[in-house]
């Protein structure tokens, strides 16, 4: 039972939580401009660090919001909670 | 290989057990090989195996980061069956089951394959619809497949609780009656043995840490314990696919997630099939040692930590006791996780990668026990032909461009 | 004679309170405080089990939860429960209970014949043997294995007790209430943290109870119970006895399970949970769980009468019973000189210490040498008598090395012998918190090394043995979690002073006490996990076949695999293993502690959720009007709905037949209230809706109605429903029933993390709203009857619009769309009204025939029409294409799921495609899931290729005859073909033709 901080309404226990996967993947903004292997990309390819990763967690049973999380997957420890649209904290601007 | 027997033990009785031989060697890494596995779970020992026995390919080292069968090989449920819905899951984990079938005669290790039947529960209609499909869907490919009515499920296994007022009624089960449960250690024990007999050197606490590729091929691969050359290497990692993946330089679309299981205190013989229910997350069985053996849903996060949340145990609770009242003041003893490799379409991945001579094996998720033989049996055909075999060409990693997925999810599980 | 082995005084049991038990079937008696064991001792019983595998003989070895023998089944009927420990089990009046697998008695078992077959019944000897045929092995061996495995039974009835959970935070959570864990606690509570206080046992206290020492001048006991009624008294502070914390997860969230009523047996309080999980957030954890002491592995230690030193002086000290009058004491450390000590004082008639170690020990050693106890120094146990009991030792004198013994002549007489191979701290919840492990090697344990959590260890965990240094412990974990936590001490804190207080010995490490053979040779067992019957020389096989690994051997050998997850077991075993295999312990590694701690009930971790509350029943206004009126339900997600409504002597299909037959040639209802309805508001609500639809919504306007199909980003159908616009920037969607919550999520998700600009907001109101749907011929003439004013010409209210009005007095939104062909009308009022809506809607339709109709007819009724049914006529593999939707997927604009639909597999000409199936024989009624193969192959043998499969089927009444419908491979250019359905053995051949049946009428604008 991960102890998650909602941006929004502080510490909640997870199961008022749902993972949503990996964050920072866009959509692409024109579909059809995009090769079917980029499209397979952003379908079904994701990162899964051993080690920091940075996902998405909705507050299913609180305030109903998308947020940001950093988390290490080798311990669990969650690292920092960032917004929605916010770049990743611990990399550089790209 | 010594072979193993009552005669052979009684033999050794006189000795007091002091000549028995080691089960595998403890070899030094060589510099080369022709084949390179990865991974000494069940999947990596019965490539191996099958890289010796079917295609004479003996110079194979294993390499296993820490002891053989100590990932998911040694911590799942140990269902096997091969009740799968499309054409291409069928006709390869019906020819694991095959193979499970004669295993422990071919390897000369009991691997206790105990084929006492699989019930996958169905509690709504939706569920009936979709269980009769898959059914009549397994007797055309020649998979054993029973559909029961909840009198005929009662009889089957008479301490469930069929009663139709129940929170989630027992509405009908299929029935496989050649699927089971098997000993799960004794199967990687057993590959392992016999691959070593056949001149596989298996090698522990040998950690992969990059690969030599050259222009878009493998030449070698390095470790902890130094670079190995090779032409061809399987990579056989389950949740670490991702990571090793990684390191050489291609992305999968796999996601490491927490599976947990659970063993009850032992008790006497209570339950000797095994139930399933996808809708409400039961998956039990009792193993020859007595203890009840559960699996819980999957964690809905990445992990590496081999544990997961314990609500996700917990939930699964009510439902247990619903289905068996009787079951309530017996005790979980032991509860572990184990990190499963997760597929989009809950298939596996077997095949070629984008670079030449490296191979892929893995996607299994949660349910990758009962393929073990005949995973090795593909991939070992993979690696040794360099192209895949008809059982494993649909599990391809092109599936996820052309969209030709496999998606044993089932239904989307709605209905007006 | 009862409670022959009683001691006259002393103890903390109540001598005023005799309860009377039975042990297997015969009658003892014991006193309040006791425990099944201790009471099982005053009486002389020591025999309480049977080894697993050899069936020797066994009797109680421990005094809490490390006990490896004394299993018992206990109680009777539907609250019996296998495999509880005599050790913990809190001894009540009327107590039963009986050995475990014994058969016919515990004193002639007559498996204990395999002790015959000892040398063939090594490590692993199933793995070897048995597989001669899968036959032989599934019949005959196997079934031989599972009889002869497992310790007591289930129960054969339903569990009447109840469990329930608490979630609990707290700044301080302390788990042990021995002398670390009390002063922690009471160090915390002082300074105002919120401590919660948790111990396993009836009391806390931990050894103290049993502790001849005194602290600031009071015997021990006393001090706990100055401490215990202080901590009750502080408000912030909760203590829970008889409370165990089994499992230590991330982020300092701790499950503790605490007995409520166990130890009352009959008198138990119906109101009281049986057992209760508590789920605890703590800020920080001082774990204060102490140690267990070890036996040492010698020839034939596991006889009745053979216990573990500490146990025997918590029996003597805490329970007052002499467990032996004639005791031989094996140690290699200090702790054991307390129970000679103990033993004399109670009134032990002979005691002798056998010390492996060749110098004298600390000052407690001393003090028994002055007490006149003999010693015999250097000296081992290498050999022991006794069948139901042990009678004797055989002693040895130790190499310097400790690798071999020289047998003596010194044989001693005895009826009990107290061993002690040293202690082992209890780090199980600190390696379940992630801790590191460090292995002590002057300790000759596992201690605590880096903590992942915010934690403190204190005590007897850390390896440290003297009382005085707990008590210290205590008082710095408290110090260090209160500064953690934010809490300033109070002043009034001070280490209490103890007394005696001496420096103890070194203990001398010993692993595997040698004897007079080779360890596996001649007939003696060096039983290494008393419970799996591992024996030293299984783990030294194991080595010997390459299973050097400690998690192998331990497999291998199931030495640590058992109830008591190898308490006494797992640290002998691994340095038997290191010893074989030339590394040091350290090295060899341990094993990974796992939750839980001690076993836990599964009726306890479901708690409350169990029944209708294990998963939430969802019901319409509707609901008890259905229930009053004979209907069937079905579960659809976490609905109830009305299948269908079976009059007296009605069959099922008779009743659906009915249904359908009032809808098409009259006027039905049916209850809609449990599809999702979504409110969609924003300027940019049609934008959203044209983004995540396939089809287009810039056209809709305000009071027209619109299907609407629903793509994943993979391009497969995933819902469909119909949406209303109420306002210029206000629709209403409708969802299928079992989606509804995951279209909500859906759409949010999007919002939220791909389309940030949308101006839109999202509510769910299913629940806000109840809808009877209103079909058939005679639709309008209802609505008219229930509200008169509405104009429902086509031209006033056209089809695919919604008109606001009042219905039978209520106001109500309606809805002119058709699931089933027929006119019809979905009216829609607030939930609150539903129940009078449908009562009206019944009333007024009584002259015309109108009929309740629940869902089967409802589905073959849009079956009959062609409609799908999402999760029915798809499954997650099925595109808006493959359905024949081509009409709803929009060219002129991106959507959901739009790209992977120019993907090659979804492009292929050969999909599957849904089609109508009419069988040859109009009677026959094929299976949903049937599958479907071409002419040819009707009769082939497996395995057959399938072409397709029955999604639905059912019998329509009114067109008297079966219709199915099917996804096939290129079923749209197959029309007309004849194929065969193959299903229960049975083949029936069946037209392919387009998927409707009943077409629409040209004048017709429903449908």
């Amino acid at each position: 039972m991960l102890l998650i901080a909602c941006p929004y309404c502080g510490p909640r226990d997870e199961i008022e939580f749902r993972c949503g996967g990996e964050a920072h993947i866009a959509r692409p903004k024109e579909p059809d401009a995009v090769t079917d292997e980029a499209w397979a990309d952003y379908l079904f390819r994701r990162d899964n660090p051993k080690g920091v990763i940075a996902e998405r967690w909705f507050h299913t049973y609180g305030c109903r919001r998308w947020f940001n999380v950093l988390r290490d997957t080798r311990t669990h420890a969650i690292l920092k909670v960032y917004r929605m649209g916010a770049p990743r904290p611990d990399r550089g601007p790209s | 290989m010594t072979r193993y027997s009552i005669v052979s033990l009684a033999r050794n009785a006189l000795s007091h057990h002091e000549h028995w031989p080691r089960l595998w060697r403890s070899p030094e890494p060589k510099p080369a090989y022709d084949a390179v596995i990865i991974g000494a779970g069940g999947h990596g020992l019965a490539t191996a195996y099958y890289l010796a026995k079917n295609h004479g390919v003996t110079s194979v080292a294993v390499l296993e980061k820490g002891w053989l069968g100590g990932g998911n090989t040694g911590r799942n449920t140990t269902i096997v069956r091969s009740n799968y819905l499309w054409d291409e899951s069928a006709a390869i984990y019906e020819h694991s089951l095959k193979l499970w079938e004669g295993l422990s005669q071919e390897l000369n290790y009991n691997v206790m394959l105990s084929q006492r039947g699989v019930l996958n529960l169905a509690h709504n209609l939706h569920d009936v619809r979709e269980g009769k499909r898959r059914v009549y869907a397994n007797q055309l490919n020649g998979v054993d497949a029973e559909w029961l009515t909840p009198d005929q499920v009662k009889a089957f296994c008479p301490i469930l609780n069929t009663a139709p007022d129940a929170r989630h009624p027992v509405l009908g089960s299929t029935l496989q009656r050649r699927a089971g449960v098997a000993r799960h250690d004794a199967v990687a024990w057993g590959y392992a043995r016999a691959a070593d007999a056949r001149g596989v050197d298996l090698i522990q606490n040998c950690e992969v840490t990059g690969f030599d590729i050259k222009s878009g091929r493998v030449e070698g691969v390095v470790t902890t314990r130094g670079t190995i050359k090779t032409s061809k290497i399987g990579c056989v990692v389950a949740g670490h696919s991702s990571v090793l993946a990684g390191l050489a330089g291609f992305r999968l679309p796999i996601q490491s997630h927490p599976l947990q299981a659970m063993v009850s205190e032992p008790i006497k013989p209570v339950l000797d099939c095994v139930v399933m229910s996808a809708a409400v997350h039961v998956y039990v069985s009792q193993s020859d040692k007595g203890e009840l053996v559960l699996g819980a849903g999957i964690d809905g996060y990445n992990s590496y930590a081999q544990r997961g949340s314990f609500h996700v145990i917990e939930a699964q609770m009510g439902a247990l006791k619903e289905l068996f009242p009787i079951f309530s003041r017996l005790k979980m003893m032991r509860s572990w996780g184990g990190i499963v490799d997760v597929c989009p379409d809950a298939s596996p991945i077997i095949g070629k990668t984008p670079i030449e001579g490296l191979y892929v094996n893995c996607g299994w998720g949660t349910g990758g026990f009962k393929a073990i033989p005949g995973s090795g049996f593909a991939f070992a055909h993979t690696i040794a032909k360099n192209e895949p075999h008809a059982l494993n060409a649909p599990f391809s990693l092109d599936r996820f461009v052309s969209g030709a997925l496999v998606d044993e999810h089932g239904a989307a599980a709605v209905a007006h | 004679m009862s409670q022959r082995f009683r001691l006259p005084s002393g103890g903390r049991v109540d001598r005023a309170k005799t309860l009377r038990f039975r042990f297997n079937g015969r009658s003892y008696e014991g006193y309040q405080g006791d425990t099944l064991a201790s009471a099982l001792l005053a009486n002389g019983v020591h025999l309480v089990a049977r080894g697993i595998k050899y069936h020797r003989p066994r009797g109680i070895h421990a005094a809490g939860v490390e006990e490896p023998n004394a299993l018992v089944q206990l109680g009777r009927g539907a609250r019996s429960e296998p495999n509880a420990r005599a050790t913990e089990i809190e001894l009540f009046d009327g107590l039963r209970a009986t050995s475990v697998n014994v058969w016919p008695s515990l004193a002639h078992d007559w498996r204990s014949i395999n002790g015959l077959f000892a040398k063939l019944l090594v490590a692993g000897f199933y793995y070897k043997t048995f597989k001669g045929t899968q036959g032989l092995w599934q019949r005959v061996y196997e079934p031989m294995i599972r009889r002869a495995a497992g310790f007591g039974r289930a129960p054969t009835l339903p569990d009447p007790d109840r469990y329930d959970h608490m979630n609990e935070h707290c700044d301080v959570l302390v788990v042990g209430g021995g002398a670390a864990g009390l002063m922690a606690a009471l160090t915390a509570g002082r300074a105002g943290a919120r401590v919660m206080l948790v111990d396993e046992q009836s009391e806390p206290g931990g050894w103290l109870l049993g502790c001849g020492a005194s602290i600031d001048q009071h015997p021990a006991p006393k001090w706990v119970a100055g401490v215990v009624a202080e901590l009750r008294g502080m408000a912030e502070v909760v203590l829970l006895p008889r409370t165990t914390a089994f499992g230590y997860y991330d982020q300092n969230y701790v499950c503790l399970l605490e007995r409520r009523a166990d130890h009352l047996g009959r008198a138990a309080p119906a109101y009281s949970s049986r057992q209760r999980v508590w789920h605890v957030r703590a800020r920080h954890v001082v774990l204060a769980a102490g140690a267990h002491e070890r036996p040492l592995v010698f020839a034939d230690n596991d006889r009745p009468g053979i216990m573990l030193a500490g146990a025997v002086t918590t029996y003597v000290r805490r329970y007052g019973v002499l467990p032996g009058r004639r005791a031989v004491i094996f140690t290699n450390n200090d702790s054991a000189y307390e129970t000679a000590l103990a033993l004399t004082q109670a009134g032990a008639d002979v005691v002798t210490v056998i010390d492996a170690r060749a110098e004298p020990g600390g000052a407690l050693a001393m003090a028994a040498r002055e007490a006149g106890i003999r010693v015999l120094d250097g000296r081992v146990v290498i050999g022991t008598r006794g069948t139901r009991r042990v009678s004797g030792v055989e002693l040895g004198r130790l190499g310097a090395d400790g690798s071999s013994a020289e047998p003596t002549s010194e044989r001693l007489d005895c009826d009990l012998l107290a061993v002690s191979g040293g202690h082992s701290p209890v780090v199980h919840l600190f390696s379940q918190s992630q801790g590191r492990l460090r292995f002590d090697e002057t300790l000759g344990a596992f201690v605590p090394g880096e903590p992942a959590q915010p934690q403190q260890m204190a005590g007897a965990i850390n390896g440290l043995s003297s009382l005085a240094l707990c008590l210290a412990d205590g008082l710095r974990a408290a110090r260090a979690a209160l500064e953690a936590t934010g809490f300033s001490e109070a002043t009034t804190m001070a280490v209490p002073r103890v007394e005696p207080e001496g420096q103890s010995g070194a203990l001398r490490p010993l692993w595997l006490v040698p004897g007079h053979k080779p360890i596996g040779r001649g007939r003696a067992k060096h039983f290494v996990d008393l419970q799996n019957d591992t024996t030293a020389a299984d783990i030294l096989l194991a080595r010997r076949e390459g299973f050097e690994a400690v998690e192998h051997m331990k497999r291998y050998t199931l030495a640590g695999f058992g109830t008591d997850q190898g308490k006494t077991a797992n640290l002998n075993a691994l340095a038997i293993l290191a010893r074989a295999t030339g590394r040091s312990i350290a090295e060899t590694g341990t094993t990974t502690f796992r939750p839980p701690y001690t076993p836990v009930g599964f009726g306890a971790l479901a708690g409350t959720e169990i029944g209708a509350l294990s998963d939430p029943i969802r019901m319409t206004p509707m609901h008890d009007w259905h229930v009053a009126h004979g209907a069937a339900f079905e579960n659809v997600g976490q609905w109830r709905r009305p299948w269908c409504y079976p009059r007296s002597g009605e069959t099922m299909q008779d009743a659906v037949n009915r249904e359908c037959l009032a809808v098409r040639r009259a006027v039905g209802v049916l209850d809609a209230s449990t599809l999702g309805k979504i409110e969609i508001v924003g300027p940019d609500a049609a934008e959203l809706l044209n983004r995540i639809y396939t089809n287009g919504w810039k056209t809709l306007r305000v009071g027209q109605v619109r299907y609407g199909l629903m793509c994943r980003e993979d391009g497969m159908v995933f819902d469909d429903g119909t949406t209303a616009r109420l306002a210029p920037e206000r629709y209403v969607m409708t969802t299928t029933t079992g989606n509804a919550a995951i279209v909500l999520d859906w759409l949010e998700e999007y919002l939220q993390t791909e389309w940030p600009e949308l101006k839109v907001y999202c509510t769910s109101v299913t629940e806000q709203w109840a809808v009877a749907s209103i079909a058939g011929p005679k639709a309008d003439a209802l609505i008219t009857r229930l509200a008169p004013s509405l104009d429902l010409s086509d031209a006033a209210f056209p089809a695919l619009t919604l008109r606001e009005g009042v219905v039978a007095g209520i106001p109500a939104r309606l809805f002119r769309i058709s699931f089933t062909g027929e006119p019809s009308y979905e009216i829609n009022v607030p939930s609150d009204r539903g129940l009078a809506l449908w009562e009206a809607v019944m009333e007024a339709g009584a002259p015309l025939g109108v009929a309740p109709y629940g869902t089967e007819a409802m589905h073959v009724l849009r079956a009959e029409k062609g409609f799908i049914i999402v999760g029915q006529e798809t499954d997650g593999t099925v595109t808006p294409l493959d359905l024949g939707l081509e009409r709803m997927v929009s060219r002129q604009k991106d959507f959901i799921g739009r790209r992977s639909l120019g993907r090659a597999d979804t492009r292929r000409a050969d999909r599957k495609q849904l089609v109508g199936l009419l069988t040859d024989e109009p009677s026959v009624v094929l299976p949903e899931g049937a599958q479907l193969v071409r002419k040819d192959d009707a009769t082939r043998a497996p395995p057959v290729p399938m072409i397709g499969h029955v999604t639905s089927s059912y019998y329509s009444a009114v067109l008297g005859r079966s219709i199915a419908l099917a996804l096939v491979k290129g079923g749209r250019g197959r029309h007309g073909e004849i194929i065969a359905a193959r299903f229960d053995g049975r083949t029936v051949l069946a037209r392919i033709g387009p998927p409707v049946f009943i077409p629409k009428p040209e004048a017709s604008s429903d449908g």
